[in-house]
């Protein structure tokens, strides 16, 4: 199971990030659990100043803007 | 899949931009030359308006959008953050100013950035100043004012809205306002953050200006569009000098009317330029209409909105009070010495 949040105070990108995320683990039938962190102290603990940032398993993997397809994928395949 | 987009690809994009570009007239005269309208009439002026200039900003647009994407790469946050932490006021404010021209900004970022910046013992008036900056100075704005009035207005723009960056934020820097944050951003302790660059190959900057063009134009290219449509539909139909009675040269209190109408308002810099355009080939004065932009762009209610949760009301106030003096003293002095 890969723990995977977004960060961001409900942007449109990262309204776009979350489900793309939701759709990239579904196609791959990665198992996940994808949570939205939206309170802005938590934003911070994690020190992401370009929101949507992307953690995976508490590692900040992506900062600003929507990722590409072809990054979340490589996120979901690692472990 | 090392390099998504081959050398080649970039080489044929930019003589298909080139040979574009530089056929823009021709092509807008033959389309507007198959179109059954009299070329001396209302609608003939508005559309070989339209048709000019919608594919010529377009255009200007993407290669501009391009490079910036690029030197975007080299600037993101972190980075910026690193070099304003620990600075004084004074020349961290002409810093920050220049680093919110080439720093990637979207004003939904705008409080993590500003909580960043606290966090790492920036000082508040240069955080401003960056803050001020960032949303006024943009490629967009640049490219459309160039496009619609040539370098030399796109110059004075830029350097008109360093001008009020700095000085806003030196003002808010010495006026010593820490204690009207909101409690808890105060209480946020201070700390050395490491910073590690992360190094990017020439090909990954190159395709992050590719995915730039992709996002920013596929983005605003409407209302862009729409823009230069409503400019095309002042330019054809409103009489000569008609805006010269209320936002002319002599009218002096169109300046401070202008920046308060503009506050409110929010659109980006490519809706709002080419309506100024339409406005200024119909007689408004070159400051006023500035002045309208830059409060229009700078100031808006939903950033307003979005910095609330850092910021108290008192802040807020006193720093829209702030920019929007200095924004309307560019404006009068322009009137004037223009």
């Amino acid at each position: 199971m890969i723990k995977v949040k977004v960060l961001g105070g409900g942007c449109t990108n990262c309204k776009v990030t979350y489900k793309l995320i939701e759709d990239v683990a579904h196609e791959k039938g990665t198992e996940v659990e994808l949570v939205k962190v939206e309170d802005i102290q938590e934003i911070m603990a994690y020190d992401v100043m370009s929101t949507p940032g992307v953690v995976i398993d508490e590692t900040v993997v992506h900062r600003g803007g929507v990722p590409s397809r072809k990054q979340i994928e490589e996120w979901l395949t690692t472990n | 899949m090392l390099n998504k987009y081959p050398w080649s690809l970039y080489l044929l994009f930019l003589i298909v931009w080139v040979v574009l570009y530089s056929n823009l007239v021709a092509f807008a005269d033959f389309i507007v030359s198959l179109l059954p309208v009299e070329p001396e009439s209302h609608l003939g002026e508005a559309l070989a308006f339209f048709i000019y200039d919608a594919p010529k900003v377009l255009l200007l647009l993407s290669a501009v959008v391009f490079v910036m994407g690029i030197i975007n790469t080299w600037f993101t946050p972190e980075r910026t953050r690193a070099l304003l932490a620990g600075r004084t006021l004074g020349l961290a404010n002409i810093l920050a100013a220049s680093l919110g021209v080439v720093t990637p900004f979207c004003s939904c970022s705008a409080v993590p950035l500003f909580i960043g910046f606290v966090q790492a013992g920036v000082p508040l008036g240069v955080t401003f100043s960056f803050l001020i900056a960032a949303p006024m100075v943009n490629e967009i704005a640049l490219t459309l004012l160039f496009g619609l009035f040539g370098w030399k207005i796109a110059l004075l723009y830029l350097g008109l809205c360093l001008m009020v960056s700095i000085f806003g934020g030196l003002v808010l820097g010495r006026l010593k306002l820490e204690k009207y944050l909101e409690p808890w951003v105060q209480e946020i302790p201070t700390k050395r953050l490491s910073f590690e660059s992360e190094k990017s190959s020439l090909s990954q900057r190159l395709e992050a200006g590719s995915l730039a063009v992709k996002d920013v134009v596929g983005k605003v290219w409407v209302y862009i569009v729409l823009g230069i449509g409503v400019g095309a539909i002042i330019h054809g139909y409103v009489p000569e000098n008609f805006m010269a009675s209320f936002m002319g040269k002599d009218a002096w209190w169109s300046v401070p009317f202008a920046v308060i109408i503009g506050i409110p308002m929010y659109s980006s810099a490519a809706g709002i330029i080419p309506v100024v355009q339409a406005l200024l080939a119909k007689g408004a004065a070159l400051g006023t209409a500035l002045a309208f932009m830059m409060s229009v762009v700078a100031l808006s209610l939903p950033e307003m909105i979005i910095l609330r949760k850092v910021l108290t009301v008192r802040l807020i106030s006193i720093f829209i009070s702030i920019v929007a003096t200095g924004i309307l003293l560019v404006g009068l002095v322009f009137n004037l010495v223009l």
